[in-house]
């Protein structure tokens, strides 16, 4: 039982912060309703698809440093090609626009492996190379969106049989959100793809005697990270309609709520459900202290203050734990 | 027993740069048997094993699995022809549960579960991450795991290491129903009991090669020692005439160590060290030597005892405590103590600026006279003194005991210094070891080479189980009565009246 | 197949090449920087110049300083991101405060946040060993935060480059940067630093072998420290020198630089894993990224393909220098 809790701890402890920070905004601002919750997923979306791609590479004992600028240039691609072009050309875009991220993920991942440079400067390199190639696409932000690309993210779920004031509380971003991480990670983590994953960051050495492909299972996990990475920036397109070459701050943000969503550094450790609650809770201080009408800039402290402490706290105990 | 082998290795040998790990070693397992693989610190098991398994790709040799040649890339490939190993530390993933270790390497579940129930580990929970388990029963899950998956050949590591007696037991009768039930077992362990109750035949590697293959019966122990040590070679005793009787300086010991406790790894540990000694510690693998030395270098907290620096006690948190109270450590993997892509001097120097008040402006012309005393005084040849990863094994050990040389440290623990050098090394680095005694420094010498007590030591400390079994006067030392000594066996012939006192001398020499 | 071992002497030709290049790793970086520079000229004959010499030194000399930081925080295995911070807010608050005070306080007032950051910085790093990467990421974080809320106190106040620090940064005495003045007192420090004091020695010996380093006495915490102050106090001088040559203070003034930093360290030789490397090579590795970045605009590439270029050859040289080292 106290194993059960030490596993899930984090999470249940995160949706409890999650919860009470939800309580603590409805009391800040009694006005804050469904309507604002449902912006709030809005908001959410690009930065939570940016923590999952973070998530699978830190589980498998990796970094990604491209993250952001793999988002930036699949945004553009997506608004690029659907300048201009007619709403079913979109159906062609959008498993496109995934394919590309899930072979430049690859790329990083097979770059690392053949090279043997560390993962960090080859991701910092690719860094260069995707935003670099984001410019080339569009050089200014431009191009557009399908009409029913951009509806998918705004409004609530009509959910038949149950009142409005119940439906109001399901924004469509946020089924987007569960349904694209749901249809990739649940199979994956359930697969032997997944303990694979979950082998190679926990140890390298074991997994190898267990008779795990370490070389292919890390391009993997790169490669599921250029996936989810491509369904951020395929959001970014549909929620702002328009394609951004400039990366945004979802490199910080996705190391932060990795972090805070209790994956270990390292490798082997967590799941995704804990980075994304994360990033609701990081967005949703945000928003409180908005409302509480402090300095929106405060936030970034506030955010930085959280992911450093919460880091120095996990490598404390694991020090503590190392030496009994 | 007229079958063909269902493995052959021949000609199997591995270099590393210069070192050979193995020359030639050759090993060919019946259908059936259990088989078990012998040898003494460093003679090549574990290359041998790893190269079986996958892990390491052999310099030469073939390996002929049901008469087919293989090469084997990964433990997965040994697994698809029939070989799986369990090795000394558990590969089971750290961070799974039970069950998903189960699935990432296809294991049956049923299977496992029956062999986990007869191991003797009743009420396992599946959902329990690895990482949670207590070591003894994560072995026994590694063994069930392999033998669930019905192996051929079986490879077990050191298997019942660290087991506690009644796991063990059971461990042995599965191993024994595995082989009648015409599988086959290669057996590496230390202790000649379970070899004896439970293997039909032995092969025996010394300084990586093959030396002899053995049926197991009845008296068959001294044979196999035998083989371990080889020909008694002559020895030209180095030792100077009188030093190990020389009498010893009044007043405390350099060095006292009193009930030392380590976890369970390192029990009730006494002895003392004297001022200009040599004391050997000679032990098997694991027996507690790494705990031992640990502790006096600062780098393991003990959990009981005392550690006496010149009749004072003494607490380290850090090494730099233990160097400051005169102790230094040379560790026996040269990887653990040099700085590879540093200079030869650099290196040497480097516990000079250890100290927060020595972090400013180098005296670079007093730091080069210092080095290059210690270098001519371990004659070491810095042809290639840019890096020391380019130095040959033997003078990148003179480096890591130069550095010490050079900083006057008055108690030097050395770990097994001199594994895997050529001889003429070995002899310089015992002379400056009897050289430092006389000049009143203390060593404490650990070595896997026996031969070598009697060449360097002044007494024998031996431990097994993590407890000083024996302390033997460097006239008894010699390899054989050391080799049973260390094994756990009772001194040859001994009266019992020695029996007793040694008793009490392991208590307090 | 025998025991028998190649002797070491007699390499063969393309193992001795190599050989050199590991004894003397410059070698390789001078010559492709006289090449980039030749390339430049062939390209466009006549662009190599005192005036353009100069023009590349005075915006390669921030870049050096924030990458000597990158060289000696890599040496001992980190990285430190928090440098564009750093020097961003030292340049910012000397622009700012600079308004009210003399040149001299402003600058002393400057250099605080880089001396807090760094402190905490090496606190967490090396006492509670947490990951170099997500402590200056934080850091960094944290300071971006102090700044953009400093920012709005001052907001009515504008700023005032002192004229020291724009003499400095963008002068010129007799076609030489002025920026010299600085760069060489710093650059002869840290080369002094690492490779004339016990210090200096220490960051190699953590950075190559965390462990030797122990067992010889060295407490890993007072050198991660010490390093990461000495870090943060020269990415702010970085800043305050930066600020000279741009002259007009913003919120992320500096933090373009800080991935051409590590590009430039590791260009530059100094392995990210540690216990190699050198400031000298680093100063030449960020001439090369100046020099390339002419190069790529000469070229009349687009922005997008100069940083596909860009990071290619980071990559590419980290590779290279990586089989230079290697298996020998």
């Amino acid at each position: 039982m106290t194993r059960f809790l030490r596993r899930r701890g984090w999470v249940a402890g995160l949706f409890i912060l999650f919860a009470l920070l939800l309580v603590a905004t409805k009391i800040i601002q009694p006005g804050y309703g469904a309507g604002d919750f449902v912006s709030l997923s809005r908001a959410v979306l690009p930065y939570a698809f940016a923590v999952a791609a973070q998530t699978v590479v830190v589980i498998a004992g990796g970094i990604d440093l491209s993250v952001a600028a793999m988002m930036a240039l699949t945004s553009v691609t997506a608004a690029a090609m659907m300048n201009g072009a007619s709403p079913s050309y979109a159906l062609f875009v959008v498993p496109f626009v995934l394919a590309l991220g899930f072979v430049l993920g690859a790329v990083n991942g097979i770059l690392i492996i053949v090279t043997r440079v560390p993962d960090i400067v080859v991701t910092l390199a690719m860094l260069f190379v995707l935003q670099g190639a984001a410019l080339l696409v569009l050089s200014a932000p431009g191009g557009s969106a399908a009409e029913w690309l951009k509806a998918l993210v705004v409004g609530t779920v009509p959910l038949p049989l149950l009142p409005d004031a119940v439906t109001a509380w399901f924004p469509k971003a946020l089924l987007l959100l569960v349904v694209c991480l749901g249809i990739v990670w649940i199979p994956l983590k359930h697969s032997k793809l997944g303990l694979s994953l979950y082998a190679i960051g926990s140890s390298e050495l074991a997994a190898f005697r267990s008779g795990v492909p370490v070389a292919r299972t890390r391009i993997l996990a790169y490669a599921f990270s250029g996936l989810f990475a491509a369904m951020g920036g395929l959001t970014l397109t549909m929620s702002t309609g328009i394609g951004a070459p400039i990366p945004g701050p979802y490199l910080l943000a996705s190391v932060a709520a990795v972090v805070l969503g209790g994956v270990t550094l390292g490798g082997g450790r967590g799941g995704l459900v804990g980075p994304i609650v994360a990033v609701f809770v990081l967005r949703l201080v945000r928003t409180d202290l908005t409302l509480m009408a402090v300095d929106p800039n405060v936030t970034t402290i506030v955010e930085g203050v959280i992911m450093v402490v919460v880091v120095m706290l996990g490598a404390f105990l694991a020090m503590k734990g190392r030496s009994p | 027993m007229t079958t063909d082998p269902i493995l052959i290795a021949r000609g199997v040998a591995k270099h590393y740069g210069a070192v050979a790990a193995l020359r030639d070693a050759a090993l060919s397992v019946l259908p059936g048997e259990v088989h078990a693989l012998m040898g003494a610190n460093g003679a090549g098991k574990s290359t041998l094993v790893k190269i079986l398994t996958g892990a390491v790709r052999p310099s030469a040799g073939s390996i002929l699995i049901r008469g087919r040649e293989h090469t084997v890339r990964s433990p997965a490939e040994a697994r698809r022809a029939g070989l799986v190993s369990v090795y000394q530390e558990p590969s089971l993933i750290p961070d799974l549960d039970v069950l998903a270790n189960l699935r990432l390497t296809d294991t049956p579940l049923e299977p496992f579960r029956t062999f986990v129930e007869e191991l003797g580990v009743p009420d396992l929970d599946l959902s329990e991450t690895a990482r949670d388990i207590p070591l003894a029963v994560l072995r026994v899950l590694d063994l069930a795991r392999a033998l669930a998956i019905e192996p051929d050949v079986l490879l077990l590591d050191e298997m019942t290491a660290a087991l506690p007696a009644n796991l063990a037991e059971r461990v042995l009768d599965v191993v024994r129903r595995q082989s009648r039930s015409g599988r086959s077992v290669i057996f590496i362990s230390h202790r000649f009991i379970e070899i004896q109750a439970l293997c039909d035949r032995a092969t025996i590697l010394r300084d990586g090669e093959t030396v002899g293959v053995v049926d197991i019966e009845p008296g068959i122990e001294e044979r196999i020692v035998e083989l371990m040590l080889g020909a008694k070679v002559e020895k030209s005793r180095i030792k100077a005439a009188g030093i190990g009787a020389s009498a010893k300086p009044a007043g405390p010991a350099r060095l006292g160590v009193q009930h030392l406790q380590v976890g369970t790894k390192l029990n009730d540990v006494s002895f003392d060290l004297a001022n200009g000694e040599v004391a050997g510690v000679v032990a098997l693998e694991g027996q507690g030597q790494d705990e031992l030395f640990g502790v006096l270098a600062g780098s393991i907290r003990p959990s009981g005892g005392e550690v006496l620096v010149d009749g004072a006690r003494v607490s380290f948190a850090h090494p730099a405590d233990a160097i400051r109270a005169g102790i230094a450590y040379v560790p026996g993997d040269r990887s653990e103590a040099l700085l590879g892509h540093r200079s030869v001097r650099e290196n040497i120097a480097l516990p000079f600026s250890a100290r927060l008040r020595n972090w400013g402006p180098i005296d670079m012309r007093r730091e080069q006279l210092t080095v290059l005393k210690a270098i001519e005084r371990l004659q070491i040849d810095t042809r290639a003194q840019r890096e020391v990863q380019r130095l040959s094994g033997g003078n990148q050990q003179k480096v890591t005991i130069a550095r010490w040389v050079a900083s006057d440290a008055r108690t030097i623990l050395c770990f097994d210094p001199t594994r895997g050098i050529d001889v003429g090394t070995k002899r310089q680095i015992y002379q400056l070891m009897r050289e430092l005694a006389s000049q009143g420094h203390s060593v404490l010498y650990y070595t896997s080479e026996l031969e070598e007590v009697q060449l360097v030591c002044d007494r024998a400390i031996v431990i097994f189980g993590g407890r000083v079994v024996d302390i033997l006067p460097v006239e008894l030392a010699d390899e054989a009565a050391l080799t049973r000594a260390a094994y756990g066996l009772p001194r040859e012939a001994a009266p019992v009246a020695t029996e007793a006192g040694m008793q009490d001398g392991a208590g307090a020499p | 197949m025998s025991n028998t071992v190649l002797p070491d002497s007699s390499p063969l030709p393309g193992r001795r090449l190599k050989r050199l290049m590991s004894d003397y790793p410059l070698v390789p970086l001078i010559l492709l920087l006289v090449l980039l520079v030749a390339v430049l000229q062939a390209m466009r004959p006549g662009i190599v110049n005192p005036a353009w010499i100069a023009t590349t030194i005075k915006f390669a000399i921030p870049l050096a300083i924030l990458a000597g930081c990158q060289t000696m925080v890599m040496l001992t295995g980190g990285i430190d991101l928090s440098v564009g911070t750093v020097a961003t807010m030292a340049a910012f608050i000397v622009a700012t405060q600079g308004v009210h005070h003399d040149p001299g306080v402003a600058i002393a007032i400057a250099l605080v946040p880089a001396l807090l950051i760094g402190l905490f910085n090496g606190i967490g790093i090396g006492v509670f060993r947490v990951h170099p990467l997500i402590m200056t990421l934080g850091t960094g974080l944290i300071g971006t935060g102090f700044l953009q809320v400093y920012q709005r106190t001052v907001i009515s106040t504008g700023t005032a480059v002192p004229p020291s620090l724009a003499w400095l940064g963008t002068g010129l005495s007799y076609g030489v940067p002025n920026a010299l003045l600085l760069f060489v007192p710093v650059a002869a420090f840290i080369l002094f630093l690492l490779n004339r004091t016990g210090f200096g020695r220490l960051l190699y010996a953590v950075g190559d072998n965390e462990h030797a380093a122990r067992l010889s006495g060295v407490r890993y915490w007072q050198v991660i420290l010490t390093l990461y102050v000495l870090s943060a106090l020269l990415a702010g001088i970085a800043g305050l020198l930066y600020i000279g040559l741009i002259k007009s203070a913003s919120l992320s003034l500096a933090e373009p630089l800080v991935l051409p930093s590590v590009a430039a360290a590791v260009i530059g030789g100094t392995s990210i894993f540690g216990g190699r490397g050198g400031y000298t090579g680093t100063i030449i590795g960020a001439l090369i990224l100046r020099v390339l970045i002419t190069l790529l605009t000469v070229m009349q590439i687009a922005e997008g393909a100069r940083q596909i270029l860009f990071g290619l050859i980071v990559l590419l040289v980290t590779a290279a220098y990586l089989r230079i080292i290697e298996d020998r």
